[in-house]
């Protein structure tokens, strides 16, 4: 039975490292296809993926649209999650419900029904609309895990705060946000991760400023090649390198 | 009186930029396409109306038809495989792999995650393509002579699904299966139960809601997905998305891709009925 656990426990690793590890290799590939025989070491293609300055803009476009749909995500995500946690409103139960919805609905029939709005009303498609999309699938996150992370703990010293004379802002600013701040945290970094990795929103709502994966999907048709592979590598190291270092930063945290 | 007023004068103006966004942004659009479902199309002119033919059509058109018919296998096949593959991963993890690596194993299980999703699927064409990995390993090793048509395939579509999808079960069902008191297993046991009626009548139905938690989010995600089946089960057997796709870029027929989205977003809504019961989607 012990023998058995790890034999599948190492088979199920091989399965799910498989694919980036013959990902990683063949970057390396020094010839014009991704596959064996393995013809040599060479670093051509990451010189080849990093002097390509689509790749490039489209990189800056994923960053841009990432952190600023999420800022503007997480903004209203926590007023929305303060003011249905502590003030009770008529028919919060069904603003709940609104809010939450887009987390259920697949990101390719949000992305059809914007591009249809957009299209009646006339707007031209860009990487703001693409931006407003991202808005729309990271809302309903940021909002549930404020909307969770609010405890009565908080509640009383914002009601102290009040007390004692502070604005409803000062309040929000000050006593709230850096109580919630690890929830906040958490919110912001789902939310530029998956940002950050949208294809279907990004391809359906953009026209010409594209972002890395819709860059990466032009790059496919041309079939396999090392360059592809490069992309693929090197967004591989900086996601790994980004979870290390919340992972570091939550272990060094004092308890 | 006063106070509760200008309270909820203040919860409104708090809450009004979120709602007001959801509103124009996927209440409103989403209605838009659900009327828009209605219209046909005269040439390459949409006309608006109350016309149900589209959705006639999606039921009744062999062509249209049957890629729901491949969503809906590939979607409960992928679900099917992975919790099989993944519920033993977990529960290796949360017993056998000592607590203070317990952590680490379950980072390096869902690192492949940090990958692009395109480029995660793209990587399986090199390991399943014609001159791929296995093929030419296979053929290297003699057992074959011409390389085996794995890419471009269902079963491809479905391994590369699965890939993705054991490594999001296994952390629902881990989560639910570190939660369990060893005491439910030690007290069955006192009972006279022998190791499988154990596994079978007490641990596996403590951790279904896990289960079904993890089977719902990947009926959800597979069934909506473009990417994984345009990329490797190629365009033979096609799938309600890659034919939305196709209704929308090569014909131009948004009504018609709008109808086939109202009908994604209803077997969606199905599933969701039928495992409501045990869904625990506040706990993830």
């Amino acid at each position: 039975m012990r023998v058995l656990s790890w034999l599948y426990l190492a088979l199920a690793y091989a399965f799910v490292f498989l694919p980036i590890a013959v990902l990683v290799a063949f970057s390396f590939q020094d010839g014009r296809l991704p596959v064996p025989p393995f013809k040599g070491f060479s670093l051509q293609w990451y010189d080849k993926v990093l002097g390509d300055s689509a790749l490039m803009t489209a990189l800056w476009h994923s960053a841009l649209v990432a952190f600023v749909s999420s800022a503007l995500a997480l903004v209203m995500g926590f007023l929305a999650a303060h003011a249905l946690a502590r003030v009770r409103l008529p028919g919060s139960v069904l603003m709940r419900g609104v809010l939450i919805a887009p987390m259920t609905v697949s990101y390719l029939i949000i992305a059809l029904g914007l591009l249809t709005t957009f299209n009646q009303a006339g707007v031209s498609l860009s990487l703001w609309t693409a931006g407003i999309g991202h808005v729309v699938i990271n809302l309903p996150l940021c909002f549930a895990i404020c909307y969770a992370a609010m405890g009565d703990q908080q509640k009383n010293a914002e009601r102290a705060a009040r007390d004692l004379g502070a604005s409803e802002a000062r309040v929000l600013w000050l006593i709230s946000a850096p109580m919630l701040a690890p929830a906040l945290g958490a919110a912001f970094f789902l939310s530029v991760t998956f940002s950050w990795d949208e294809f279907i929103i990004t391809f359906l709502l953009t026209r010409f400023d594209v972002t890395l994966p819709v860059e990466i999907w032009s790059m496919l048709r041309s079939g396999l090649s090392p360059a592809t592979n490069a992309v693929g590598s090197l967004v591989f190291l900086v996601s790994i390198t980004a979870v290390l270092l919340m992972e570091i930063l939550l272990f060094l945290r004092p308890r | 009186m006063t106070l509760q007023r200008a309270e909820r004068r203040l919860g409104w103006g708090l809450a009004a930029p979120a709602l007001l966004w959801t509103l124009a942004f996927f209440v409103l659009p989403f209605l838009a396409m659900v009327v828009l479902s209605f219209a046909h199309m005269e040439g390459r002119q949409v006309v608006q109306g109350l016309d149900p033919g589209n959705y006639i059509r999606a039921f009744t058109d062999w062509s249209q038809l049957n890629a729901l018919i491949n969503s809906v296998e590939i979607t409960l096949t992928v679900t099917v495989i992975s919790v099989v593959l993944a519920w033993p991963l977990a529960a290796i993890i949360a017993w056998r792999v000592p607590p203070r690596f317990q952590r680490l194993a379950l980072l390096l299980a869902v690192l492949p995650f940090w990958t692009s999703y395109v480029v995660r699927s793209y990587s399986w064409l090199l390991v399943l393509g014609k001159n791929g990995v296995i093929n030419q390993a296979l053929m290297g090793l003699g057992v074959i002579a011409e390389p085996l048509a794995l890419a471009s395939t269902r079963s491809a579509t479905v391994i590369g699904f699965v890939h993705f999808f054991v490594m999001l079960l296994t952390l629902t069902i881990y989560a639910n299966l570190i939660q369990l008191s060893p005491n439910y297993a030690r007290a069955a046991q006192d009972l006279g139960a022998g190791r499988w009626a154990t596994f079978r009548h007490v641990i596996l139905p403590l951790t279904l809601p896990g289960v079904v938690t993890g089977a719902f989010l990947t009926f959800v995600l597979c069934i909506g997905d473009y990417i994984t089946p345009q990329i490797l089960g190629g365009n033979n057997e096609l799938t309600l998305p890659q034919l939305i796709m196709l209704q929308m870029g090569r014909s131009g027929n948004f009504p018609m891709a709008s109808a086939l989205s109202v009908v994604l977003m209803a077997v969606v809504t199905l599933a969701y009925a039928g495992c409501s019961r045990w869904l625990r989607l506040d706990r993830i």
